[in-house]
């Protein structure tokens, strides 16, 4: 195999004199980016498959409809609650992974760690799940026997208690064989105050390993494509990734975020929107597992916009950087963790990328579903 | 990734841009026509035209395959996938190009059964694990992709496997370039010729460009140094005062064609006199449908599909998109009314679509060595 992305030299250096854009051009431009950050309207007269795929149509329903009905909305992903003195954060989540095992783990993996890495990078300890089950009238009971054992190992594994739960059975064909939802509790850290809008300029963003590994063994493991790579799932509990950025850089953490469903891509676009700044990504450096990469080349889909179970992207002020970098890399599974990228001003609500090959382009928020039901 | 990172070494890149510079004659300004969609889709991934010095600019072509199906063969696909009893399936790309009452994405959530495939074999396959359901493929894309869906018929009808039919959409890649060339309002110094297309008629077709029409063209690879070395090769020509078909993509492209698939694809199909091309109007001899042999795998011929031709909308510009007359942000609906999420035009839907790549990749990574 050939040097792998991350170990390939930096982009090629431009003088450049600016080549004015044309005053219509630039107007054109101008309108986009108004009607880009207006908050999105919810028109679909059905909701179809991209409306859960983490990108725009799914921006719109968020925006477009929950929003409206529910009140405040938070950016995180979960809510931070004050009760009785006790600051908790509190979140919930729903799996209907297909097929329910997959190399490195099952539906039951996910439906733990899913939930306990949403606390964990709001910067809250994962304490107690509660656990709903949809199950479908003629499903294996040793299916449902290995997933309640898989849920088992994997909260003892994060250190949390599974505290209750409720079962349900619908109709043959109602349900896909089994689908999860969790909620989930923990006691909000003291030592940062996480948000999406403490993200300043000038911040670096670090992401805790190689990407993509999940999305890709779930569409291996499908079989629809005449495709064979050694690639897991990455599902694992991020606390222990998100304890060590706390204790290292403390305040100077500003905002954590778990990459799942749409990638990396998806999450630098969310809170580059929410935050009013750019970012600026530099590809060369983002790990890419060969076989993830060979994969995704040949089904012509971007890693960094491929699902992630057990990977964070984390901003930290730019004197903690190098710091908080080496914790992280000192915890078991995010040896490969780099620093991907930086925060800037210009454009504000903008993804930028430089390409490895020395040119920049934007990296939007997804469009569609590439890639349905993966988590 | 071996055989495609060499492909993209920012080192060789900048050897080539510093190459590119000092082969531009000051002052003058070139317009080349990338032809296939395959390269306008890596020209904004890599940021190609980045390396590029601002008085060369790349026109993107009509060499989209979603881009180029007009509304009415989408309705004709939604119509056959209303059909009860119905598997439709289709290229991932092609879910969301609307027609007149909608995409077949919308349709899918209107309760038609559509399925996203990557390859025609995986429709035959779902075709014999549903005996009991009629199963069609909405084949659609260049001389690409319309030898593996000739292989499939072949294998189809070999295995006998009667629920199994094909709605042909397939096109050619001489007769538009040729209408395109025809086209007053074109201006063009040279073409970087399609490679994939080439890989099955090899570039001897398209001597007809410098022949004919006194362009030079370069058929080129999809990697980012293969458009570069492209783009060199046909500045060697102009500055050289030649005007030929060359061939930058060697290691895939033989001169002659692949001789095996143009075979099958003869016995699979015959050219229907005339084909509708999204925003190019009808195309005499430019679109594939079954050949009599193959009649009875004819999705056409064997449901009754509307078959009516819809106009364009008027505000979308697709048509002077795709002959390079405007670039995508000259549309009228450029950005507002059609997006990448509500797309009027089909060069909005397929990332390999001029007015998507612009969109999503081309927007703010506008900065240009002046010359």
């Amino acid at each position: 195999m050939h040097a792998g992305r991350e170990e390939r030299s930096p982009s090629v250096g431009r003088a450049s004199t600016a080549a004015p854009i044309p005053e219509r051009e630039q107007r054109i431009l101008g309108i986009i980016e108004t009607a880009r950050s207006k908050q999105k309207k919810f028109r679909d007269e059905r909701v179809n498959m991209a409306h859960g795929a983490g990108g725009k149509a799914t921006q719109g329903m968020i925006e477009g409809l929950f929003a409206p009905a529910f009140g405040a909305q938070t950016a995180e992903d979960a809510a931070a609650l004050e009760i009785g003195g006790a600051a908790l954060a509190f979140t919930t989540d729903s799996f209907v992974v297909k097929p329910l095992r997959f190399p490195g783990g099952s539906i039951g993996d996910l439906a733990v760690n899913g939930t306990v890495n949403d606390l964990a990078v709001s910067g809250a300890r994962p304490r107690a799940l509660t656990l709903s089950l949809i199950l479908e009238e003629g499903l294996a009971a040793d299916d449902l026997k290995a997933e309640v054992e898989a849920i088992a190992a994997a909260a003892q594994a994060a250190q949390v208690d599974v505290v209750g739960g409720d079962t349900k059975v619908v109709e043959r064909g109602a349900a896909d064989g089994m689908y999860i939802c969790t909620a989930g509790i923990g006691e909000r850290d003291p030592r940062a105050r996480l948000a999406a809008d403490a993200i300043r300029p000038g911040d670096r963003i670090l992401l805790s390993g190689s990407i993509g590994e999940h999305g890709t063994a779930i569409m291996l493991a499908r079989g629809e494509f005449d495709l064979d790579a050694d690639i897991e799932s990455d599902t694992r509990s991020l606390w222990p990734a998100a304890d060590a950025l706390l204790e290292e850089a403390g305040p100077s953490l500003r905002c954590m975020r778990d990459a799942t469903r749409g990638g990396v891509a998806s999450v630098l676009n969310e809170l580059a929107r929410s935050s009013r700044v750019a970012m600026l990504v530099h590809e060369a450096r983002v790990p890419v597992d060969p076989a993830v990469a060979g994969a995704s080349e040949i089904l012509g889909i971007d890693p960094m916009y491929v699902a992630n179970e057990g990977k964070l992207v984390a901003f930290v002020a730019p004197e903690s950087a190098d710091g908080a970098l080496a914790a992280l890399r000192s915890v078991p599974g995010c040896e490969r963790a780099a620093e991907i990228g930086e925060v800037r001003t210009e454009p504000p609500g903008m993804v930028l990328v430089e390409t490895s090959f020395g040119g920049k382009r934007v990296m939007d928020q997804l469009v569609g579903d590439p890639l349905p039901r993966i988590c | 990734m071996r055989y495609v990172d060499e492909f993209r070494d920012p080192e060789l890149g900048r050897v080539l841009a510093t190459e590119i510079l000092a082969a531009v004659e000051p002052g003058r300004h070139y317009k080349f026509m990338e032809v296939c969609g395959g390269h306008t889709h890596s020209i904004y991934k890599y940021g190609v035209d980045d390396l590029l010095p601002a008085n060369v600019e790349l026109v993107h072509g009509p060499g989209c395959p979603v881009c180029v199906i007009p509304m009415g063969r989408v309705d004709d696909g939604i119509a056959i996938a209303r059909e009860p009893g119905v598997i439709f399936t289709c290229f991932g790309d092609m879910m969301r190009v609307p027609g007149s009452t909608g995409s077949l994405l919308e349709a899918k959530a209107e309760g038609a059964d559509i399925r996203m495939v990557y390859s025609p074999l995986d429709a035959l396959r779902i075709a014999k694990h549903n005996p009991d359901r009629e199963v069609v493929f909405f084949a659609i894309g260049f001389e690409t992709t319309a030898p593996s869906t000739a292989l499939t018929l072949k294998r189809a009808k070999a295995e006998g496997v009667p629920n199994f039919s094909c709605m042909c959409s397939h096109v050619t890649i001489v007769p538009p370039l040729r209408a395109l060339l025809d086209s007053p309002d074109l201006r063009l110094d040279g073409f970087v010729g399609p490679g994939h297309v080439s890989t099955v008629v090899g570039a001897r077709p398209f001597e007809f460009i410098p022949a004919d029409y006194g362009k030079p063209i370069v058929v080129a690879g999809f990697e980012p140094l293969d458009i570069l070395q492209a783009i060199r090769m046909i500045l060697a020509q102009l500055a050289d005062g030649r005007c030929e078909v060359e061939n930058q993509y060697s290691r895939v492209v033989p001169y002659e064609g692949n001789r095996r698939a143009l075979e099958v694809m003869a016995e699979v199909f015959e050219l229907r006199p005339h084909f509708e091309w999204r925003g190019l109007g009808f195309i005499s001899q430019s679109g594939l449908k079954l050949s009599e042999a193959y009649a009875d795998l004819d999705a056409e011929v064997r449901f009754s599909v509307p078959g009516v031709r819809v106009a364009d909308p008027k505000a979308c510009q697709c048509g002077e998109v795709l002959k390079g007359v405007i670039k995508p942000w000259e549309c009228k609906v450029f950005g507002t009314a059609c997006t990448p999420e509500r797309p009027i035009g089909t060069c909005m839907v397929s990332s390999e679509g001029a007015c998507a790549a612009y969109y999503n990749f081309g927007r703010f990574a506008r900065e240009r060595e002046v010359v």
